[in-house]
């Protein structure tokens, strides 16, 4: 058995149900995804088209996070998933270094690499993942890709030429597809990322890799002290946020 | 072709998450930059030893590893305190996986830096005989006195895995097509080269005029390649589109162009001209000066060189 991903991107509205899905099921932290939807706008007015591509770990039969982790913590499960162990990793973003798709990132709370695991636990249990569950059009196809008869190897089969891969010069093998994608879906370098572009919110960076209030010396030092723990209140400072943005019309947000 | 153009095509992302900036900061930039000089010194010691007589360098037995010793555990330090987790660094040890450039490395740097503190201990203890002279341990290392010399071709031999296992780690980031060029190899190497004569320079002040000169002779040859090298990254085409895009970060201009062109000319060029000089008139303030611009400049060519690829998006 060897699990895939498939998404098609012509039934894809942008709804961000998948996204929601994977944050509740898996307690992703504030600031952090394990898949996102991106949009792009292409075009110039009045001839212009918006895409969405939703963007997740891409289950690599040859993983770049797996081969560089010095301790194991990503490891492959049978069923081909690139599964993560929080409870061992040293936290030196390697992971984080080798992964093409930016897939990774570090738990605020944990501090550790996680990342999109195909929702293990659920696959465990008999159950689809969260976000193909959620998703209203059904554009999340998942399944066994070693099997003919499955949804998901008639979809590629019945969409020959039109299946890609992200970053196929990379070798890695993906086992995440597209259907109906373009370069400038597919590519980061086709289009534009600036940085406090906006549609409903802004286009940024994060302040900072992991827990922001976690410095140098808190990483020795959480063992011993009883505030160690982070939770999501830790972002919602929004009386510090108002102070240095002034009003969040200015921020441009909704 | 103006179609295949962004402009042309006006792809833009109007909706996302805020993404990773630079993930290894300055940091990492002093872990490599102290790795250069702990595992060059070694090197370049060897080459001198191998050149001259003792009497020519009279403090070398010690001050070589001991040099050695700090700038590694400076190295090390650095490498734990950059992990968010640094108390579970042990697992490196208790659950290391071998395809990880990461592991080996920190496996051979700690079986290294131990060697290098052996060396230190036998030549430091040997130096100076009037100290811990009734302490036991010290009486016990000065009875093994001999090892040293037998253990030292191990160490040389060692310090060159030590110093490029770091330009493994960064094949091995997959998603940094900037390091993925086979002349990392070689920067590493001539780093190594040009950190530990710069080192050595620091401390030659009573060594014989040919030792001085034959560290000026490294220093010129190491900035000589190093500058060879890294122009004919930033200059000569690559074939990923990743790597030229993520060049364009210096070649566009601001802090990374900046602090790239200090790298060159401080660390690279005037060191090579002031080594050259050097060779023929032995200014030993002079070579100092141009050791210390050497280090300064190579630590900055280093922080443009990790940083500018973590600019790119990924996704």
């Amino acid at each position: 058995m060897k699990l895939g991903f498939l998404v098609d991107l012509n039934l894809c509205m942008g709804c961000k149900g998948c996204e929601i899905a994977c944050k509740v099921e898996n307690e992703v932290p504030l600031s952090s995804w394990r898949l996102r939807v991106k949009y792009i706008d292409i075009g110039t007015f009045p001839d212009t088209s918006r895409s969405f591509t939703p963007l997740r770990c891409n289950h690599c039969e040859n993983a770049p996070c797996e081969r560089i982790c010095p301790v194991s913590a990503l490891h492959y499960l049978e069923n081909g998933i690139v599964n993560v162990d929080n409870s061992r990793c040293i936290g030196c973003a390697g992971c984080m270094m080798a992964c093409p798709y930016g897939a990774i990132y570090m738990d605020p709370e944990t501090n550790t690499a996680d990342k999109c695991t195909y929702c293990a636990h659920r696959i465990e249990s008999g159950m689809m993942p969260a976000c193909v569950v959620a998703c209203p059009v059904e554009a999340n196809i998942f399944g066994d890709i070693e099997d003919d008869t499955s949804h998901i190897s008639q979809y590629i089969m019945a969409h020959q030429g039109d299946v890609q891969v992200r970053k196929p010069e990379k070798h890695t093998n993906p086992k995440h597809f597209y259907v109906g994608g373009g370069a400038q879906t597919l590519n980061p370098l086709a289009h534009q990322r600036i940085e406090g572009y906006s549609l409903f919110n802004k286009i940024t960076h994060l302040d900072a890799i992991g827990d922001k209030n976690h410095g140098v010396l808190d990483r020795f030092l959480a063992p011993f002290t009883s505030h160690g723990e982070m939770d999501n209140k830790s972002f919602m400072d929004f009386e510090n946020d108002m102070n240095a943005h002034g009003s969040h019309e200015e921020e441009g947000g909704h | 072709m103006v179609e295949n153009t962004i402009h042309a095509t006006q792809a833009v992302v109007t909706l996302d998450v805020a993404l990773p900036g630079i993930i290894w900061g300055w940091m990492i930039t002093l872990n490599m930059w102290a790795k250069s000089v702990g595992t060059g010194v070694i090197l370049v010691g060897a080459f001198l030893l191998y050149r001259h007589k003792k009497d020519e360098m009279p403090n070398i037995r010690w001050v070589m590893p001991l040099i050695s010793f700090i700038f590694l555990n400076i190295f090390l330090l650095f490498t734990l305190v950059d992990l968010h987790q640094p108390y579970r660094m042990i697992n490196i040890f208790l659950h290391p996986h071998w395809t990880s450039a990461i592991t080996v490395g920190a496996w051979m740097a700690s079986l290294f830096t131990g060697l290098v503190t052996l060396l230190m201990l036998i030549g430091g203890l040997d130096a100076f005989p009037d100290v811990r002279r009734h302490c036991p341990f010290a009486k016990k290392i000065r009875s093994i006195s001999p090892f040293y010399e037998k253990v030292f071709p191990f160490v040389v031999f060692l310090a060159i895995p030590v110093t490029l296992y770091t330009a493994i780690i960064m094949a091995e980031s997959s998603a940094r097509e900037l390091w993925q060029a086979p002349a990392e190899v070689m920067q590493m190497m001539w780093a190594a080269l040009l950190a530990g004569s710069a080192a050595l320079i620091l401390v030659s002040k009573n060594w014989s005029q040919e030792a001085r000169r034959d560290l000026a002779m490294v220093l010129a040859i190491a900035t000589f390649f190093s500058f060879l090298m890294y122009m004919g990254e930033y200059f000569f085409s690559f074939k990923s589109a990743e790597a030229e895009a993520t060049l364009a970060y210096v070649h566009a201009g601001g802090e990374y162009n900046a602090e790239f062109w200090f790298g060159m000319i401080l660390g690279f060029v005037i060191p090579f001209f002031l080594a050259l000089s050097n060779m023929k008139s032995d200014n030993k303030t002079l070579l100092r000066f141009t050791a210390i611009l050497a280090l300064v400049g190579l630590y900055m060519a280093k922080d443009v060189w990790l940083k500018i690829p973590q600019m790119l998006p990924l996704s």
